[in-house]
């Protein structure tokens, strides 16, 4: 083996109350991709801000090719050539994708000013490089989350990076458009382009991986070669015991009693002729990828959007819903996708968040709210559906990712909905804490609650609907019966002409 | 329990962020009184009160609106005109409790106008609220040519120059009013949503509220604040005068910020806004009896405005 790129040697770091890195080893060589896995809370954003200068740590030494550094900022990290692409996109969605490519970076002309037809050929350069086609003139926000990962990549190229850390990048990306990721990651490599890739999708670890590290509680509890590990494995040493169920069972079947039908629904983006029917108890899975139009239909299901024509039928009247509290009142609950921007008020305390959409059930005189009657919604939820807080006070914001996604459910389940929407249910949420979501749907289904699951991960769509609904650009390509699902079928459906 | 509940509520109490301030308040006092002892006599803290009262209660009415992200910048001009239409109707001879009503209801009916502007033509608030403010001085000037509206009928100069128990009316009416107000946002499920929607509009909007609604009621608890004030003073000097209420919305919304309200909205209280609008009163007060040129007044206002935010983000860090 060569000499490492990186090393970290013994490195601790705490905040006040935790331990949040504890006696680290990591290393990575030229060219290689390392897998970091561990649940939320492990100790991985941490270890990656270490390396990218974000946080210094309390103790250890960190060298870079052998030589022992101090990094005191992101600045020195990208002067080395270490390149970090966080989760949530850091970009500015006004600007163009050509503005965003040189923020901070771009090329002067003689006079000082900004020399775009230079960094136009420079661009097309790194993408073509890339092998994507981005349209250099568009603001950033009008793009695709995928071509927006890719600006930033070509940034950490433009930059002379040597070492890209990947923080979750497929997490809101389509199959075809994680290929062209791990397409990218392998040209990458082969450049000697070292690459962190940090998921919490096992299936995706083992194929870009070269090595995988995993950390438990701010330790590093393994170390295994990817082509050795076995999902068994890296699931046991994440949450520290094994665990045999992937996916929870149903242990009712759905029933024949049609409660919604979706008829002829169009509508704003491009939502055209959409319908289906939904039974009592049943899972119905929405696939499809980014963009399909699932989440807007959803919304012009609960009136968030208005839809331009279609009928929907429930319990075989049909209903007109114009705004999302004429949902509510249908018992029609959309948990979005979004848990931060579109969920949660996250200054908020627990209970807060778990009553918004109950107001009239928790009221006393005078239009107050019953705080009594509050804390007994809240206290019960935390109990159901075990959500770890310090209690009913507590703001939503200390809590972490699968924590928080509980409250949302909390609060939608609070309405007593007999049709639940759930948007991307698991995104962003640890292994631990997706089994229990996953529990907590197949329970709700069990006991009569009709769910319409729209998810990016094909392995959730599979495992837990009894039928799938496939979209594509804004219509129904086909509904998939129960003995005919397979990730396989609904990606060919998906891409069939 | 019950030793655990004491508890916390004595924690809440310390962790407030409108003790800082309150704790400011005090200092700030106490340096004035250092340097110019006949602050803490009874007149002075009679008049003292007496214009923190004014400045708070529209205050008050900005406050609904910031909360939300939203401002109200129309608030000077809404008060004069509701001034104007209140002391014009007394001028003509209408009762006293008809004329009052006709100020309130003209309060109401700009507010309306700026909600419904903001909320279903969705034009920032900020541009409503300036349109409003020019609309409104404008018409003030139209009506009244520029000159002030007199023959305020006697009994009703009690509203703006009497006292109940020893402390000025317009004291008792803020009193009043931030109770009222201080329920509404802390008890109501009014208010929640209000700090809802300054937090996450679109996650209230989802959560099956009415965001568009409550908006436009903000803005109309902000026209009528505002009005109840320009009414008050009418009887306070007398007349009303075209250019009462000119640079309010300024006062009103540094009574806020000082008072640990945040302009993208979510958090701030009604308590919080009295002491903005005390120390504002207070340092100018202090300054004119420590016999400091006026036109210093405005600069070390704007110091305290600035300061208060540098603190604020130093606490929050």
């Amino acid at each position: 083996m060569s000499e490492p790129l990186l090393a970290l040697k013994h490195i601790s770091k705490s905040f006040p109350g935790v331990k949040a890195l504890d006696n680290i080893d990591f290393s990575i060589q030229k060219g290689e991709v390392v897998g970091l896995l561990g649940e939320n809370g492990a100790g991985k954003s941490t270890l990656m801000k270490i390396i990218s200068g974000v946080y210094t740590p309390d103790s250890g030494d960190i060298f870079w090719q052998d030589k022992k550094i101090k990094l005191k900022s992101i600045m020195d990290a990208q002067e080395k050539g270490i390149a970090i692409i966080f989760q949530e996109l850091n970009n500015c969605p006004n600007l163009s994708a050509l503005e965003n490519l040189f923020l901070g970076h771009e090329i002067r002309t003689s006079a000082n000013l900004i020399d775009f037809r230079a960094m136009k050929k420079r661009a097309k350069e790194i993408f073509s490089y890339l092998g994507v086609q981005i349209p250099l003139e568009k603001p950033v926000g009008k793009l695709s989350v995928a071509l927006q990962q890719m600006i930033e990549i070509g940034k950490a190229l433009l930059a002379d990076a040597k070492l890209i850390i990947m923080d979750e990048p497929t997490s809101s990306l389509t199959d075809k458009e994680v290929q062209k990721l791990f397409q990218i990651v392998k040209e990458l490599k082969e450049h000697g382009i070292a690459v962190i890739f940090i998921s919490h999708k096992l299936e995706e670890v083992f194929i870009i991986t070269d090595r995988i590290v995993v950390l438990r509680d701010g330790k590093h509890v393994g170390e295994l070669k990817t082509s050795e590990a076995t999902q068994d494995e890296l699931v046991a040493l994440m949450v520290g015991r094994e665990m045999h169920s992937f996916f929870s069972e149903r242990t009712k079947e759905a029933s024949d009693e049609i409660i919604l039908k979706i008829e002829n629904f169009s509508g704003p983006p491009y939502i055209r002729g959409v319908s289906f029917q939904l039974r009592k108890g049943e899972i119905l899975g929405l696939a499809g990828l980014i963009g399909a139009g699932r989440t807007e239909l959803a919304l012009l299901m609960i009136g968030a959007e208005q839809k331009t024509s279609g009928h929907m039928i429930l319990h075989g009247k049909e209903i007109d819903v114009r705004s999302p509290w004429q949902a509510i009142q249908h018992g029609i609950a959309y948990l979005s996708e979004d848990r931060k921007m579109k969920s949660l008020i996250l200054q908020m305390p627990v209970r807060a968040n778990i009553t918004m959409a109950i107001h009239n059930a928790v009221k006393g005189a005078f239009g107050t709210l019953d705080r009594k009657k509050e804390l007994e919604v809240t206290n019960s939820f935390i109990r159901l559906l075990d959500i770890k807080t310090s209690g009913p006070e507590q703001i939503v914001n200390n809590l972490s990712g699968g924590n928080q996604q509980k409250v949302v459910l909390a609060k939608w389940l609070a309405t007593k909905p007999s049709i639940l929407i759930l948007d991307e249910p698991t995104r962003g949420i640890d292994v631990h804490a997706k089994a229990e979501v996953h529990k907590i749907i197949t329970d709700l289904a069990d006991r009569g609650t009709s769910i319409i699951l729209i998810s990016s991960e094909l392995p959730e769509i599979v495992a837990l609907s009894d039928r799938v609904v496939v979209m594509h650009e804004g219509q129904v390509k086909s509904i998939l019966e129960k003995n005919d699902i397979s990730q396989e079928n609904i990606m060919s459906t998906v891409f069939s002409a | 329990m019950a030793a655990q509940e004491k508890k916390s509520i004595l924690t809440a109490l310390f962790s407030y962020r409108e003790s800082a301030i309150f704790l400011a308040l005090i200092i700030l006092m106490a340096t004035v009184t250092i340097f110019a002892p006949n602050f803490m006599s009874g007149s002075n803290l009679y008049l003292v009160s007496r214009q923190i009262s004014f400045v708070a209660v529209v205050a008050f009415g900005e406050l609904f609106v910031i909360l939300t992200g939203g401002i109200d910048l129309s608030v000077g001009s809404v008060m004069g005109l509701s001034g104007v239409v209140a002391a014009g109707a007394m001028a003509a001879g209408q009762s006293v409790i008809l004329s009052v009503l006709l100020g309130l209801a003209t309060g109401i009916l700009l507010g309306l106008i700026n909600g419904l502007l903001i909320s279903y033509v969705r034009i920032a608030p900020f541009i409503v609220t300036l349109g409003m403010l020019s609309f409104a001085r404008g018409v003030i000037l139209i009506v009244t040519k520029g000159w002030p509206i007199t023959n305020i009928p006697k009994p009703f100069l009690i509203v703006g120059q009497g006292d109940f128990l020893s402390l000025p009316i317009p004291l008792w009416v803020m009193i009043v009013l931030a109770a009222i107000a201080h329920f509404l946002l802390s008890k109501t499920a009014f208010g929640r949503r209000t700090y809802a929607i300054g937090g996450n509009e679109q996650a209230t909007f989802l959560s099956g509220i009415n965001v568009k609604k409550i908006k436009v009621f903000l803005y109309m608890i902000s026209g009528l604040m505002a009005s109840v004030v320009g009414i008050i003073l009418i009887a306070r000097f007398n007349s009303a005068q075209a250019d009462t209420g000119t640079g309010w919305e300024l006062d009103a919304i540094a009574a806020a910020v000082i008072g640990g309200t945040s302009l993208s909205g979510g958090s701030g209280s009604i308590f919080g806004v009295i002491i903005g609008a005390a120390i504002m009163g207070v340092i100018r007060n202090g300054l004119v009896l420590m016999r400091v040129s006026p036109y210093w007044q405005t600069a070390v206002i704007g110091i305290i405005i600035v300061l208060a935010a540098v603190l604020d983000r130093i606490k929050n860090k």
